[in-house]
């Protein structure tokens, strides 16, 4: 008999006693009440908690606030689905690479770029959390990891406030990073500390018209 | 449920093997860690930090207990169809170009893991932390294969480093203070500053330089998964550090071991529990980086994707209908951190990979409570029921601790016929307990008991080694002269 | 109205005082207080070691002895005793497949109130000075019991009576919801866990200041007055029963280990 037709039986087995499947009460809160202006200082609230560091401008100031963050930047990376429009004030100085599934950067190419640019698909304001879906504005999930500083661009028609109203909004089968700060330990005497493997600065750029 | 199935032979559970067991008995491990007083001043500053965190990102959320109480039921429904919700898992990422493998036991899943390495060449592979395969010891298998396995999380990495052992499942170095893994970091990695000090975030940084070059290199990874969810086939990944990002999306080939235990019906359950697992576990209100993957996409990712499902004793803590939600643990460690007893003792003192409250009842249920020491664990517990309120999916860890020790009382009883000083005592307090009548006369023989106190009326040595226990380090108060039966039959009452 | 009296083992045979006192409390409050004589214990220290046979053995006949009295409402000067005879009893009852005695133990669980439980939610007591003459002019501080607060969810119902005894200067303990390390069967078997977890206790009982640790389980307050006791603390243990039934005109007796903190 195969391993998984004798572990699928011993479980029968385990359930012979046939234990009640109790119907899922969903009481918690699955919509809220907050508007644009509130999703948005929660956000900011919650992302400054995790030391990310976070600009809310007009959808026509985007470009000026990505390059501010991409200042110290001799290189970056970009989906190639990403609004060129938001790349129009970076320095010419700054050398830009284009990724997408086609034409992959190597893992070895991203880590001597300095920086990344993604849009993002929502975010959860409550928890400060902030989901990439892979789609072509988003890029490969390897481009928003490896570069030490990840800009990353919120629209703040994207952002909502509780988890549960953001699941709805996703399609759960692309490859998913959900990020909520930049990459942090408590291993060390459960003290948080910022910045281990994944990038060390992750500053937010929220169009708060958009 | 598939009909395949249908007039398949009904088997009994199998027990779980590798790193299950307490190697002694609690009590004893116990008296030799409560000895170690760096440790208990570690595992306390520790502790404490966290359940303080964990109470103020709870206290946010007006409808926690609603959140536990979805929690609970999700987890209660899914064990009440499991194999139709893992047959659903199968189906849906075995669509998605991700191949699934079946494991009884520890042996099985290193077997799987170890030909699966093999087949792409490498001889090295980098690991994000997992529970599975610490409880399967994979590590010292494949190390017996010829293929290194690199920790990457900063706790198992200080842990692998330090030649020691996780004590803790969230935070597996809970036990080592900063100074202690700045001792361990200059000791063991060649490259390290000499001057490096012990800034948590200077070792943070020190662990980063130490395993970049083996992320960007790696062909290999091998990760646990929390979640499975059975009607998209994805797999989820709750990290903090990147490190499971860099094992998840770098290599060419990544290989999950998962216990059965962890798939969930459907992507809406992710809201529940991404809520629970990090409010409960770090104490944040999420954790830094979730990774969600389905089978393979192209162009992003690993190409070759595996799950090896690992029984291992799990179907054996199923088919105890008293014990069986244990399964529900998400491993958030929320109990552990608010134990008193875990607090005192840390977690190499119940030898299982699963150490803590949850621990104490895991254990035994996987492996059978005859499985060498593992009947001391649920002993390792005064019942205050800390474990319980903290839990996000309620697992009453108390009334389970309180029904493994029926269990281990049985099996004791089973394997001896000559009664115990325990039996014997609780024999004699049966036979006074059990009626008024007797109990008032024994009570009448109390003034005696204080002939047995000093001066100052406390009785200080009791023999026998359980009461005698007691007073090693109690005093107990002389006997008053009449009991409240006696006084209230001389006041004629009724 | 009538009220069944559950002693205890403990308090019956060790402190008879605080059955004494809770007589006192409910007999002021205007009524009458029964005591079924078939009773002895609630078993729970049976249970808690996996003798679930003699454990059902002991809450068998405790069942019995409540039953055989009329009364309205059965009350207990101990948290884990009611928590044992309202969770325990029934369990016990459904593991040996005895429905009968199932129903019978829910019944008497049902009608089984811990002292500050009755007094506060069924009785309408909430200031002790007022309600029930309570005068205890002493320094105290208090521990919650584990089962009291985790099993029976009694909340602040103990320390906020406490804190309307007249004269009574309460501080607060910290670390209060720490278990003391008691655990039944678990202070013998794990006697140095058990101990460490009592030195806790007593450090934090002794930085208050406090002559007095006061709560509402006798097992609780034997074991972490055993500690005091040991380490040589002059601070001791009293029931909060004694403390409610202590008048101007009828003091509680303080436990003579305490000096000073007499206001």
């Amino acid at each position: 008999m195969s391993a998984r037709d004798e572990i699928m039986s011993r479980i029968r087995t385990a359930l012979s006693d046939a234990p009640a499947a109790p119907e899922v009460q969903r009481t918690y809160r699955r919509t809220s009440e907050l508007t644009r202006e509130q999703l948005i200082e929660q956000l900011v609230d919650r992302l400054v908690d995790y030391k990310a560091r976070v600009d809310v401008v007009p959808a026509a100031e985007a470009a000026a606030a990505i390059a501010a963050r991409l200042a110290a930047a001799s290189s970056y990376v970009v989906p190639a689905g990403l609004d060129e429009a938001w790349l129009a004030a970076v320095p010419a100085g700054a050398r830009r690479i284009v990724d997408s599934p086609e034409q992959p950067t190597s893992v070895a190419d991203l880590d001597a770029i300095d920086a990344v640019v993604t849009a993002s698909a929502v975010s959860v304001s409550e928890s400060g959390t902030i989901i990439l879906d892979g789609s072509a504005a988003q890029g490969r999930r390897a481009i928003s990891l490896v570069p030490d500083t990840h800009v990353c661009v919120v629209a703040a028609s994207s952002i909502v406030q509780l988890l549960p109203e953001a699941l709805p909004r996703l399609d759960i089968s692309r490859p998913q990073t959900w990020i909520s700060g930049p990459s942090a330990t408590s291993d060390i005497e459960l003290e948080r500390v910022e910045g281990v493997h994944g990038p060390r600065n992750l500053a937010v750029v929220i169009l708060a018209d958009a | 449920m598939s009909s395949t199935f249908v007039g398949m032979p009904t088997l009994p559970s199998q027990r779980g093997h590798g790193n299950l067991h307490a190697e002694e008995p609690f009590p004893q491990a116990a008296t030799r860690e409560l000895g170690n007083s760096q440790l208990r001043a570690n595992l306390r500053h520790a502790t404490h930090t966290i359940r303080d965190k964990r109470l103020n990102v709870v206290g946010e959320l007006p409808d926690w207990e609603d959140l536990r109480q979805a929690g609970s039921d999700t987890k209660d429904a899914v064990m009440a169809d499991l194999p139709a919700k893992l047959d659903e898992f199968e189906k849906n990422f075995t669509a998605r170009g991700g191949v699934v493998h079946w494991a009884r036991d520890a042996e099985e899943a290193n077997r799987i893991v170890t030909d699966l390495v093999r087949a792409t060449g490498s001889e090295e592979i980098v690991k994000v932390k997992s529970m599975a395969t610490q409880e399967i010891g994979l590590n010292e298998h494949l190390e017996e294969q010829g293929i290194a396995a690199f920790e990457t999380d900063l706790a198992e990495l200080i842990v692998q480093l330090g030649h020691d052992k996780p004590s803790h499942i969230l935070v597996p170095a809970i036990h080592k203070n900063r100074t202690e893994v700045r001792d361990i970091f200059l000791n063991e990695m060649p490259e390290v500053d000499p001057d490096l000090t012990d800034n948590p975030a200077e070792l943070a940084m020190a662990a980063r330089a130490h395993l970049r070059q083996k992320f960007l290199s790696a062909k290999v990874a091998i990760s646990g998964a929390n979640f499975a969810l059975a009607d998209t086939g994805t797999l989820g990944v709750v990290e903090s550090e990147g490190n499971g990002r860099m094992c998840l999306t770098l290599p060419e080939t990544l290989i999950t071991v998962m216990g059965i235990e962890k798939v969930l019906p459907s992507a809406q359950d992710l809201e529940v529990f991404m809520q629970l697992l990090p409010r409960s576990s770090t104490g944040e209100r999420m954790n830094p980086y979730t990774s969600l993957w389905t089978g393979v996409t192209e162009g992003d990712g690993p190409q070759n994707v595996h799950i090896v499902l690992l029984d291992n004793g799990r179907t054996n803590a199923l088919a105890d209908k008293y014990g069986r939600t244990a399964l529900n643990c998400i491993r958030c460690s929320a109990c552990m951190n608010v134990c008193p007893v875990y607090e005192r003792t840390g977690g190499h003192a119940y030898g299982s990979t699963y150490p803590g409250p949850i621990g104490a009842i895991l254990s035994p249920l996987m492996t059978g409570i005859e499985a060498e020491d593992n009947g001391s664990l649920p002993y390792a517990s005064s019942l205050c029921g800390a474990c319980y309120d903290a839990c996000p999916v309620k697992i009453n860890i108390p009334d389970i601790l309180v029904h493994l020790r029926g269990e281990d009382v049985k099996a004791q009883h089973a394997a001896s016929r000559v009664p115990t000083e325990m039996d014997l005592l609780m024999k004699g307090a049966e036979i006074a307990l059990s009626s008024g009548k007797v109990l008032n006369l024994m009570e009448k023989a109390l003034p005696l008991g204080r002939l047995a106190a000093g001066r100052d009326k406390k009785i200080k040595k009791l023999p026998g080694k359980l009461a005698g226990a007691w007073t090693s380090s109690r005093d107990i108060p002389a006997p008053p002269a009449q009991s409240f039966r006696d006084w209230w039959k001389k006041e004629g009452r009724s | 109205m009538r009220i069944a009296l559950f002693a205890t083992c403990i308090v019956d045979a060790m402190y008879p005082s605080t059955a004494r006192a809770t007589v006192r409390i409910l007999e002021r409050l205007g009524h009458e207080v029964v005591f079924p004589a078939g009773q002895a214990c609630c078993g729970q220290m049976h249970t808690n070691s996996g003798y679930f046979d003699a454990a059902r053995k002991v809450a068998a006949n405790h069942i019995t002895a409540f039953e055989s009295v009329e009364y309205d409402v059965a009350v207990a000067p101990s948290g884990s005793c009611v928590a044992s005879v309202k969770h325990q009893h029934p369990m016990l009852a459904e593991r040996a497949g005895d429905t009968d005695l199932a129903e019978r133990a829910t019944a008497v669980g049902a009608k089984t109130y811990e002292l500050t439980q009755l007094l506060v939610d069924v009785l309408g007591v909430t200031d002790a000075a007022e309600q029930l003459g309570s005068y205890f002019p002493h320094t105290i501080t208090y521990h919650p019991s584990c089962h009291g607060m985790r099993l029976l969810r009694l909340g602040d119902r103990q320390l906020d009576l406490l804190k309307t005894v007249g004269g009574i200067d309460v501080v607060e303990l910290p670390e209060a919801d720490a278990c003391c390390g008691f655990g039944g069967t678990f202070s013998m078997k794990n006697a140095q866990v058990s101990t460490a977890m009592l030195e806790d206790k007593a450090e934090n009982i002794r930085s208050t200041g406090a002559g007095l640790c006061a709560g509402g389980d006798a097992s609780c307050l034997l074991h972490i007055g055993g500690g005091l006791s040991r380490a040589g603390s002059a601070a001791g243990t009293l029931h909060l029963a004694e403390i409610l039934a202590s008048t101007l005109e009828e003091p509680a007796e303080v436990p003579s280990t305490t000096t000073g903190a007499t206001r």
